[in-house]
Order: C-alpha cells, then structure tokens, then sequence
C-alpha cells in the first residue's frame, strides 16, 4: 500500500436515529499513519461519523472501505474480528474494567487474541512505561487519576498494534496539562507504530496535534483541507 | 467594535457597493450602520479611499449631480472591483489577536452580497489551525520557555475559534438581521 493510498475511506454516510438525522452525507479518508482531527459542534455527529467508521454502527446508506474490503458488505462477525485485529479504541473515559488491575487491563486484548499470559503481561508492562504509567500497573482504574486512566487506555487501545486509533474525546475529561501530555503521547505512540488516529474533538487546541481536519456540521462532513 | 485598516475600509466600501451604485455620504452612512458603531468614518476617509479605488479602476463615478462638492459623485462597482471584493473575502487573514471585527465585516459582507460567509469561517479556521499546528510542533521541540510563548498564543487563536464556532452557529440569524 503506497502512502497515497487511503486506509479507510467513507463515502456519503446516512445514519439517522429514528427521525433524528445523525449523519446526512458524510465523507472521510484517511491514509496509513495519518492523524486526522474530527471537529465540529455538539451533536454534529461526529461520534456517530467515527462508530460508523469503525463497524460499530451500521451506516442507513453509503459505503466504507476498510483496505478494498467494504465494510458494508462484510457480516457481524467478520467486522467484530477486524475491530479486534486492526482497530483500537479511546473513549473519554470509564472503558477500563475497574476490577482489574491497569497492567490486566492493558494485557486484556491481547489475552483475547490468544496471546499467552506472559508475553501479554510483557507488552503490557512495555506499554505502560511508554505511556509512562508503569507506576501504576499494580492499581486498579478507581485508585488513579482521570490522566493516569486516560494514558492507561491509550496503552490498551495501542498494544494490539492497531492500523487505525479511533480516538472519541480522548481528552474531554482532563484539565489542559493532563490534555496535552495525553495527546504528545498518544500521537508519539501512534506515529511511532505507524497507525492511523481518528481523533474526534471539539477543542481547537486537541486538533492542532493533527495533521489535518475534517469538519462535521449537521451531519455532513466537509474536509477543509481537500476543498482547499 | 475596533479600528479597520486602511485596506478592509476600501474593501468595505467595495463590498458595499456590490449590491448597488451610491453617492459618497450614502456609503458613509451605510458603512457606520452596519461597522462603525463607536467609530464613524470620517467624510475624508471616505473621499481618500474612493480616490484610491478609482485610481486603481475598482470604482468608476456613475454620476455626478449639480452642485459643489465631492459628495455628489455616484460611485459603482467595476468588474475588477468585484473580483477585488471575492479575492479579499476568500483569502484567509493572518491569526493575530483582536482579528475579530475585519471577520465579522467579511462575514456581514459575504451576506450582504449573497456570498457563502460559511466558507469564509472555514478557511478562517484551517488558517488558524495551521498556525495551532506549527505552534505546537514547536512546543514539542522546545524547551520550557517555548512552550509558555507557544501556549499564550495557543489560547488566544483558540479564543478567535470558538468565536468562529459560534458565528457559524448563528449564521442564519446573523443573515436574517443583515437583509432586515
Ligand atoms: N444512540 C442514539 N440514539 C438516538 N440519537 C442519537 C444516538 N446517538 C446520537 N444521536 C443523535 O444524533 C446526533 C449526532 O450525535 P453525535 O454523533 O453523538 O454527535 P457529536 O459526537 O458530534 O456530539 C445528535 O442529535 C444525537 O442526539
Ligand atoms: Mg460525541
């Protein structure tokens, strides 16, 4: 796959749910390692944008190609698998499982593809010290702070060595130092792995960590960088 | 609302005479309605730039009505004044604080003459984050005192977003009031 290649392309997303039109044409690519910013206003449909994006949400009308394949097409299990092969996930907060400890819950995508307790509870601990929370491997999620579980999910979403990061508000629940420190490191880790980061935000100063936006107003997905 | 430069004053009156060809005080009076709420333009002002913009052929003098006086001159919009007004509106103004009343006048004037002020927003804010980006590319590379300078002026373009933000929110009422 050249760099000029797209990963993941969507074109004219639909979504509505029930009268409420979520998404109403939206279009989005994006190329191997790539950072590209959703923006926009509360209830534009950015979070719905990137569910479609990843599977989780079937599109009403349009089409999403994930590396030739569409996405569309392809059944249940099959999209499930390929969330858990070649996607990783943040969310603005509570997705670590607060009866495991921060160590277990990164090893946990890796204990579900298989991999052996040792080997998983190695990258883990390698992850960790990368996201530099490796102090806190022993605690469980309720005894950390909001910036130390953010960069420990971060350290989950990256240790399958996803393509592509789907990253939802992933500094919405922090104050600014613990923002940025979450984003220097997540975009770091992602350009180090090569992986691609969707990252939904409205704040201005999260997007600038990108290498450019797609702004989502009413539905629609209007990629400033290409109208350019 | 702030002092316009000198070339957004004769970009300004250009637009304004888009929708129409007017006399010198009926551009003066249009101009202090819609943007010179605590500072009206001077008659001087006005005369200079229109002098400026027919020496540059973006005006021309329509008609001018017996009597003595400037203010008699029917001013319109030439063709290269047109292209003129949409060059300026489409061109991105350099981030720099307190940017906010050159916006609001292309904004008012994108309306005004039926122009897509929704697109002027957005490449506003693709130049405002391109600047973002560069600033905190530096920040990565920086030692501390970088990353203070490079924050202040991170929270100052972010202030001029969220006003843009909030603009394009209310565009269709912005754009109701103008055409009342
Ligand atoms: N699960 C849902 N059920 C019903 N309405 C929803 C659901 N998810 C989103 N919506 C609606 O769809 C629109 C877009 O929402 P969303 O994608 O969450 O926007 P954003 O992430 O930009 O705030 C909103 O009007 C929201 O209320
Ligand atoms: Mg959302």
């Amino acid at each position: 796959m050249t760099a000029a290649e797209p990963l993941l392309t969507a074109d004219g997303l639909c979504k509505s749910y029930g009268s409420t039109p979520a998404l109403d044409g939206a279009d989005f690519s994006i190329r191997p390692g790539e950072v590209v910013a959703v923006m926009g206003p509360s209830g534009s449909g950015k979070s719905t944008l990137l569910h479609c994006l990843a599977g989780i949400v079937v599109p009403d009308a349009g089409t999403i190609t994930y590396r030739g394949d569409e996405l569309s097409a392809m059944n249940d299990a099959r999209r499930s698998a390929l969330r858990r092969s070649d996607f990783g996930f943040v969310f603005q907060f509570g997705q670590l499982v607060p009866e495991l400890t921060c160590a277990e819950n990164v090893a946990l995508p890796l204990r579900l593809g298989g991999t052996s307790r040792k080997e998983a509870a190695r990258a883990a601990l390698e992850w960790l010290r990368r996201l530099e929370v490796d102090d806190v491997a022993a605690q469980r999620p309720g005894a950390i702070s909001g910036g130390q579980g953010q960069r420990v999910a971060v350290a989950r979403a990256l240790v399958t060595a996803p393509r592509v990061l789907f990253a939802d508000e992933p500094t919405g629940a922090l104050d600014s130092l613990n923002g940025e420190r979450v984003m220097q490191l997540l975009t770091a880790a992602a350009r180090d792995t090569d992986a691609a980061v969707v990252l939904v935000t409205h704040e201005a100063r999260v997007a600038a960590y990108s290498d450019r936006e797609v702004v989502v107003r009413d539905g629609r997905a209007r990629d400033t960088a290409r109208a350019a | 609302m702030c002092i316009l430069t000198r070339m957004s004053i004769g970009h300004t009156l250009l637009g304004l005479l888009e929708s129409g060809p007017r006399h010198g005080y009926d551009l003066k009076r249009a101009f202090d309605e819609r943007f010179g709420h605590d500072r009206p333009l001077h008659y001087g002002q006005v005369y200079s730039t229109m002098s400026r913009l027919l020496k540059h052929g973006l005006v021309e003098v329509e008609a001018i009505e017996p009597g003595e006086g400037p203010e008699r001159k029917r001013y319109a919009i030439t063709e290269a004044g047109v292209t003129d007004v949409a060059r300026w509106l489409a061109t991105p103004e350099k981030p720099e604080p307190y940017l906010q009343s050159t916006l609001y006048t292309k904004v008012v004037l994108a309306l005004l003459t039926r122009r897509d002020a929704a697109d002027i927003l957005d490449v506003q804010r693709a130049e405002h984050l391109r600047l973002m980006r560069d600033l905190t590319e530096r920040k990565r590379t920086g030692d501390l005192a970088d990353q203070l300078i490079c924050d202040h002026a991170l929270f100052h373009l972010e202030a001029d977003l969220r006003w843009l933000e909030l603009t394009a929110a209310r565009l269709d009422r912005l754009a109701r009031e103008v055409s009342a």
